[in-house]
């Protein structure tokens, strides 16, 4: 596998609030990664300033070699970084399908995800196309958010805190969705705070505190107790 | 497609017949009423597009009025063009005069936007009023027999049998017709494509659209654009029909942008048959009221906030909700190929 994402040194702002101090960090292609931490660990802003919508003060990101960390955010969607934002954010005037249909606004030529493809994958999209996206569950939103994201047929997935919300038997059929993503050739970033969620579905994790990665590691190699001070950022006695 | 949109659209052909056959039937006064609602009916449109689509509350439409205008009276009489010609550069001056206004107004937000549109309107009123070639404050008129000599008029006079004045105000509202159309179709055209697929996204949630790719600064710079362009084709052939222009008149911000917002406010602001509803209320209205002089305005404000507090979507908008009948949807269906595969070449993002 050779690096399809390298964040390097990367150091990014919330508002006036320094939020990214160097933080470094590699996807690989074909990998999922999870990114844990707490409320305000930085990962959130992490996701936003690989997706250039928070303002980058240093470091760089690179996308299959290409240096992108400067590019405006439709740019590098179209390079092929899509996001699945948290609270989902559909757009409340527009139906399922349009929804879906907009997450193509940015695509270039052919690839994967198609719109059947996509309903394929969640196929309560299809039995509720017509209806406006915001008047669906919460768990039958994020679906769309995440066939919106795939519409943009991307090179790497972007998911913050999926889980958020949700009840577990809906978490658990979001997540048996990510083999088929990834089965498609996309690599997937996840930002989670459900520790046992995200241990399950990434290749690699890596531990985010105070804007800093704590920890990195393949999960089988983890032990609780280095997550949890890695997490908390208080020794586990 | 439902059952009544074909009789909706069959119903609609034969109103737009009646409507192209009024100068042959009508008395010349009817005519002239009508070429009054289609002006405000076409600033509607574009109005419409920009606030009710787009998120831009404008309230300085009648800069772009005002400058089409201006530039039609001086191509006829600095420049000696025909009027049609001139109304044509009515349009184009207001689009360029649309580039630097928006350049400024473009940095500003929601109430802010809309108080910045309306002091540069007001700028540009006070800029025109010191241009002595067109008569300064006090402005001017158009040439003796002007719309007479339009290109048509005689042959319309020589058809329809009607003098000359009469043949003239016929084309113009044939024209101004005719442009009402080709906004209404160049707005359901625009709406149902990608762009306005992203520009109902901005309308929603401008972050969101640009974390999907809709880069909202393009996409609303060329709405605006695009119904300055169409405002100041209105403002020129309005001001063709009235052959005198003022900056007062001319830069309106009642006559051309207050009754615009109540037309579309009332008919339904974000719909397609909004503007035209509120168009034919607004008329109604005005016939009704006509001997009641102040009352009729007292009566018009009532009528906006009683729709604005109790019918937020419009009477269209009410209308649609109840019956589930939409003349013109704009839901967006999947390409018929496989895949939605837009080419480079169509992107606005």
């Amino acid at each position: 596998m050779s690096a399809l994402l390298q964040i390097a040194g990367l150091t990014a702002h919330y508002g006036d609030f320094q939020a990214l101090f160097g933080v470094d960090l590699t996807l690989q292609d074909g990998e999922t990664l999870a990114v844990i931490g707490a409320n305000g660990a930085g990962k959130t802003t992490l996701m936003r300033a690989i997706t250039g919508i928070a303002k980058v003060t240093a470091g760089t990101v690179t996308l299959a070699g290409e240096d992108i960390t400067r590019l405006p955010a439709p740019e590098i969607l179209t390079r092929g970084i899509a996001m699945v934002p948290e609270g989902r954010r559909l757009f409340p005037s527009l139906t399922v399908e349009e929804n879906l249909l907009i997450g193509a606004h940015a695509r270039k030529g052919n690839g994967h995800w198609t719109l059947e493809k996509v309903q394929a994958l969640f196929p309560i999209l299809k039995e509720r196309r017509h209806n406006p996206g915001t008047a669906l569950s919460g768990g039958q939103q994020q679906m769309v958010a995440i066939g919106r994201a795939l519409m943009s047929n991307p090179r790497v997935l972007l998911c913050d805190e999926l889980s958020l919300g949700l009840v577990p038997v809906v978490i658990k059929e979001i997540y048996a969705a990510f083999p088929r993503i990834k089965a498609s050739g996309t690599s997937i970033i996840v930002v989670e705070q459900d520790i046992g969620q995200a241990l399950r579905v990434a290749d690699h994790v890596h531990c985010m505190m105070e804007g800093r990665i704590t920890l990195s590691g393949r999960p089988a190699e983890l032990s609780r107790s280095a997550i949890h001070d890695a997490y908390f950022g208080v020794s586990h006695a | 497609m439902t059952p009544s949109r074909p009789l909706g659209l069959i119903a609609a052909f034969a109103a737009l017949a009646v409507l192209y056959a009024l100068p042959a039937i009508a008395p010349r006064a009817l005519v002239q009423d009508l070429f009054g609602v289609l002006t405000l009916l076409v600033l509607a449109l574009n109005w419409n597009t920009l606030a009710g689509f787009a998120g831009l509350v404008s309230v300085g439409q009648q800069a772009f009025v005002g400058i089409g205008a201006y530039a039609m009276f001086a191509a006829i009489i600095l420049m000696d063009l025909n009027p049609l010609v001139g109304v044509l550069i009515g349009g184009l001056a207001a689009a360029a005069f649309a580039l630097p206004m928006a350049f400024f107004a473009f940095r500003l937000n929601g109430a802010y936007f809309a108080i910045g549109t309306w002091v540069v309107a007001d700028i540009a009123r006070l800029g025109i009023s010191q241009w002595k070639a067109l008569g300064g404050g006090t402005g001017t008129s158009l040439p003796k027999g002007t719309a007479k000599d339009m290109a048509f008029v005689d042959r319309i006079k020589a058809a329809l049998d009607v003098s000359s004045a009469a043949a003239a105000d016929a084309l113009t509202y044939w024209l101004m017709l005719t442009l009402a159309v080709a906004m209404l179709v160049a707005g359901h055209v625009f709406l149902r494509s990608r762009m306005g697929l992203g520009l109902q996204a901005i309308r929603d949630n401008e972050t969101a659209a640009r974390s999907v790719g809709v880069d909202p600064v393009r996409l609303k710079a060329l709405v605006f654009l695009l119904t300055a362009f169409g405002t100041g084709l209105c403002g020129a052939l309005a001001f063709i029909q009235i052959t005198r222009v003022t900056p007062d008149a001319a830069f309106s911000v009642i006559d051309w942008t207050a009754f615009v917002i109540f037309i579309t406010v009332i008919g339904g602001i974000g719909t397609l048959p909004g503007p035209i509803v509120g168009a034919v209320i607004f008329y109604a209205l005005q016939r009704l009221l006509a001997d009641y002089g102040t009352i009729y305005l007292i009566v018009l404000g009532c009528l906006g906030i009683a729709v604005m507090l109790f019918a937020r979507r419009g009477l269209w908008g009410v209308f649609t909700g109840r019956t589930g009948i939409d003349l013109l949807p704009l839901t967006h269906r999947p390409p018929k190929s496989a895949a939605p595969q837009p080419q480079a070449s169509r992107r606005t993002a």
